[in-house]
């Protein structure tokens, strides 16, 4: 019982834009309760992944402007400015250093796009 | 063969050689042998020779040869602190220290050598010391921390070695004591000795020449030196490093034949006096000659080894006197003698080189005929010295002007002296591991490898003293060459092609998409690698508006968004000014604009205006205004033409002699919105005073009394190039037409993100090729070349008037999707001389 109830943390989620607002294989920013969401419509895939904006290297509001492509299968944002790369599943930094950035659920409703914050 | 069968090997002496007998017995005749194997030292086999290094950091571990785990492994008996005492050659049985009585069929004495200690008063005193071991470095490491000023007796190459290591112990004060009137005797003459000591003194080493100690002094613990001219220094710490004395002991009480002056008398076979026993390294005495290398020392080795397995290989081998040359860096300064480096007039030419402001200093000795290199020494710089040495042993023939060898070909077309490929198969590129030209080759032939690091693995060059791994790397190189075998730069996981191989193939494939490239040629999904080098591909072939088609997402960051990101995620603006000439009224144009979004503006290096600091959401408003006053993009963003620079030429200039200006202008029109593998800039000067710095640019024009001059593949950036002078004396209609050719064989052939001038030292041929194929058609291809050009000259469309007026274009420059009108609200600006400048991003914390 108790196990049942730390598994189902309600996933809180939150209408961020439609569908077109995203341009296929790339991605774009949305503004939710004040925080920069980097959102990404991996059409090739199917999948689409969120993550924040911040690219935290120097601090820069940019992931979203980023090249999307994957390395060995795993889907990855490229940071435009130094081309750190990230995981759009775990977001680990996929060079050698330590970086980390949080991503977040999404889920498609019609045209409606909702990330899980 | 089975365990009954197998003849016993005895290995008394677990050093460097000592080990190196065991690798090559084991890799030749895996199973003939039964090896034991005694050491005196507690541990397996180390680096002596890179000994210093554990000063400097290296552990014990890194030192070590092979681990416990390989004697192991290999079946081989190991005893370790546990010298071998008594020979008893009747009954061919070594007795251990340790009472091991081991039985033998072939008795192999790799003892190697101690320090050679004179008998000098005092030489007992706590703090004076010898270097050889693990173990003196350990104890010298103990008594350096209370020790202040440390003196080395010898100057010759260990005891420079042993002034190194009292360096990285950290002694303020360092002596090197020499008895002979210069450093280094066996190696270098005295000009070489006066310019290594210079550049030791330099370095805070100081060096005593003709110095005899005569007496050690202090109570229990060293506090000085006195010498025989009757001077003294005061020093708490001492190395003796005066030469080496074989050890010859355990040889000696068994009646084998030893030198006068010590060393076990070997033979061509490294055999001693008694048949079954072999000595090798520096206990053997060959031909009156004791080496203190390990190079000669693995020969030895693998002379013994060979001999030994004959039954299995059937291949013999003899020792002959070992080339004695040597390359080393002390500390940091490079050393090297080859040959015989003190052959003198009238036995031989002498070339020498001498540089005292730079510290360097070469000598080579040349046969009398001046057909052969017969030695030499390099002080300072021996960048040349394994070439030197190649040439020497397998008596290649040298330059016309010897001097080329050490000074480099100064003019004209000859390289001066052989490469390493004109050496014969059996050259001997690593004498560590005498491994041969032969060898290396046979492995990247035939065996396919093509790495260093494979080279190594397989053939073991390189892994001694590391010299010869340039010359590995040459090999390599060369060889594949020769061979033809391509060297594919495919361009990532995606794309198992080059992109030269890419661009011809969506090219027939009439590819305009991303997508249908990646489709079709590619695998997965692509990354930030390919996205951008497809999408030039593209744009090079067809000059498409960059962001439709679905494209735009596979562009790079900066040609998604048409402008330059700059610190703090805001955009610069630069609008197309050709050849830098402009009216007032665009001048006011610019300023009003700047004024009216807040932007920081400069004048950039290529002759335009940069306004810094613009929101992404403003940028297709301040294009539209810029656009309205008949401004185009400058493409500043992409790798794509820049600009093309000039002069004010025969317009105002007294000088000039044609229209600089009016020809730059041509030519950046032509060529504008151009996209290729990497940034392109140009520039035209009036006269050959060139204020343009053309010959610093991509394509490069100059005026003459005639028409132009052009050159290409310049280069500013970090490593600067000047342009080489393609054609001469142009009318300004061949000009374009050379520059059509030229652009687009470079587009068509160079490497993602290669600038012309990269991709010219590249070319095989060179710019000889180049004018080939872009001046007399060797290739056919100029026509096609040209047409190809005009098409995208055709096809040129300014991307931000087309982007500006296409709604769904348009609307992707916002940064909040969901929210348009807002700007990003970490972008931050501070004041700076009247104008703005991004926050630091180092002081920023979102």
């Amino acid at each position: 019982m108790i196990l049942e109830i730390n598994t189902s943390i309600a996933i809180r989620w939150r209408q961020a834009c439609k569908i077109e607002d995203i341009p296929e294989n790339g991605g774009a920013c949305v503004l939710l309760d004040g925080e920069q969401i980097a959102i990404y419509n991996f059409a090739r895939r199917n999948e689409w992944f969120a993550t924040q904006n911040l690219c935290p290297h120097k601090q820069q509001m940019v992931l979203s402007r980023g090249m999307i492509g994957t390395q060995g299968g795993e889907p990855k944002v490229a940071c435009p400015f130094h081309k750190k790369t990230f995981s759009l599943e775990t977001g680990k930094c996929m060079g050698d250093e330590a970086y980390q950035i949080t991503t977040y659920p999404v889920k498609i409703e019609g045209n409606l796009v909702f990330v899980g914050l | 063969m089975t365990n009954g069968t197998k003849r016993r090997v005895v290995v008394v002496g677990n050093g460097m050689v000592g080990y190196k007998f065991c690798e090559k017995l084991i890799a030749k005749a895996p199973d003939f042998f039964h090896i034991t194997v005694f050491g005196e030292e507690p541990r397996p086999a180390y680096d002596r020779v890179h000994l210093s290094e554990y000063f400097a950091g290296k552990t014990a571990e890194d030192l070590t040869l092979a681990p416990l785990d390989w004697y192991f492994d290999n079946n081989i008996q190991i005893h370790l602190s546990d010298p071998i005492t008594h020979i008893d050659r009747e009954n061919k049985t070594v007795l251990s220290h340790h009472g091991l009585s081991v039985p033998y069929d072939y008795l192999i004495l790799a003892t190697g050598s101690a320090p050679f200690v004179p008998s000098i008063l005092g030489i007992e005193k706590e703090g004076v010391f010898v270097y050889r071991t693990i173990e003196d470095l350990e104890m010298m490491q103990s008594h350096a921390k209370k020790a202040r000023r440390g003196a080395v007796i010898g100057g010759g190459l260990l005891g420079l070695e042993a002034g190194k290591a009292l360096i990285d112990l950290g002694l303020e004060e360092i002596h090197v004591i020499e008895f002979a009137p210069k450093l280094m005797p066996r190696q270098i003459d005295q000009s070489g000795s006066d310019m290594l000591k210079n550049k030791l003194e330099a370095l805070g080493l100081k060096i005593h020449l003709s110095k005899n100690t005569q007496e050690i002094t202090g109570n229990d613990s060293i506090s000085g030196m006195t010498f025989a001219d009757g001077s003294k220094l005061d020093v708490d710490m001492l190395v003796i490093s005066a030469g080496i004395k074989p050890r010859d002991e355990v040889a000696r009480l068994a009646g084998l034949e030893v030198g006068s002056r010590g060393g076990i008398v070997v033979n061509n076979y490294l055999q001693t006096s008694d048949p079954a026993i072999f000595a090798i390294g520096e206990c053997a005495l060959h031909n009156h000659m004791i080496y203190g290398l390990v190079a000669p020392g693995y020969d030895m080795a693998d002379v013994v080894a060979t001999n030994l397995s004959k039954a299995a290989t059937s291949e013999s081998k003899s020792f002959v006197s070992f080339d004695m040359s040597t390359k080393l860096k002390l500390i940091g300064v490079d050393v090297a003698s080859f040959g015989n480096p003190f052959i003198q007039e009238p036995d031989c030419q002498t070339i020498v080189y001498e540089n005292k402001s730079k510290g360097v200093y070469k000598r080579i000795n040349i046969s009398i005929d001046g057909k052969s290199l017969l030695g030499g020494i390099l002080i300072g710089d021996a960048e040349q010295y394994n070439m030197l040495l190649q040439t020497t042993i397998n008596n290649l023939v040298i330059p016309k002007d010897p001097e080329d060898l050490i000074l480099g070909s100064r003019g004209g077309e000859s390289d001066g002296g052989a490469g390493v490929m004109a050496l014969p198969d059996e050259a001997l590129i690593c004498s560590c591991e005498a491994v041969s030209k032969g060898r290396i080759c046979h492995e990247i032939v035939k065996n396919k490898v093509t790495t260093i690091d494979g080279i190594k693995k397989c053939t073991k060059a390189g892994t001694g003293c590391g010299g010869c791994v340039p010359l590995v790397k040459d090999l390599v190189q060369g060889t594949m060459k020769a061979q033809g075998i391509y060297i594919r730069n495919i361009l990532c996981e995606h794309f198992d092609y080059t992109r030269q191989e890419l661009f011809n193939l969506v090219k027939i494939n009439n590819l305009r998409t991303y997508d249908e490239v990646l489709d079709k040629f590619g695998k997965d999904d692509g990354c930030e690698v390919c996205k951008p080098a497809i999408a030039s591909i593209l744009a090079s072939l067809w000059n498409e508006m960059i962001l439709q088609k679905d494209n735009a997402t596979a562009q790079d960051s900066n040609d998604r968004f048409l402008a330059n990101i700059q610190r703090g995620g805001t955009y610069s603006v630069v609008p197309r000014i050709p050849g830098g000439e402009i009216t007032p009224e665009k001048l006011i144009v610019i300023g009003q604009v700047a004024q009216k979004y807040g932007l920081y503006t400069k004048i950039t290096g290529g002759q335009r205006i940069d306004m810094f600091g613009a929101h992404v959401g403003d940028l297709p408003q301040i294009w539209e205004e810029l656009v309205a006053a008949g401004f185009e993009s400058g493409h500043a963003y992409g790798k794509s033409l820049r600009t093309v620079k000039s002069c004010v030429g025969t317009t105002w200039c007294r000088f000039g002699v044609q229209d600089s200006v009016s020809f730059a202008i041509e030519v950046e029109n032509r060529y504008k919105g151009l996209r290729s593998p990497h940034k392109l800039k140009s520039a035209v000067s009036g006269c050959i005073r060139e204020c343009a710095e053309a010959q610093s640019k991509d394509f490069g024009i100059i005026a003459t009394e005639k028409g132009w001059n052009l050159y290409v593949c310049g280069n500013g950036g970090s490593k600067p190039q000047h342009a080489l002078l393609l054609a001469t004396d142009l009318s300004s209609e061949i000009c374009l037409k050379l520059i059509d050719r030229f652009l687009m064989f470079y587009i068509k052939t160079a490497e993602p993100l290669t600038r012309t001038a990269t991709w010219l030292n590249k070319m095989e041929g060179g710019i000889a090729y180049l004018k080939s194929v872009i001046i007399d058609d060797s290739l056919g291809i100029c026509e096609e070349l040209e047409k190809e050009m005009q098409t995208l000259v055709n096809n040129y469309q300014c991307e931000w008037k087309e982007a500006v007026e296409t709604p769904e274009i348009r609307k992707r420059f916002v940064h909040f999707v969901n929210a348009p009108e807002v700007k990003d609200p970490n972008v931050k600006y501070e004041p700076l001389r009247d104008q703005i400048m991004a926050t630091d991003w180092n002081k920023v914390t979102a």
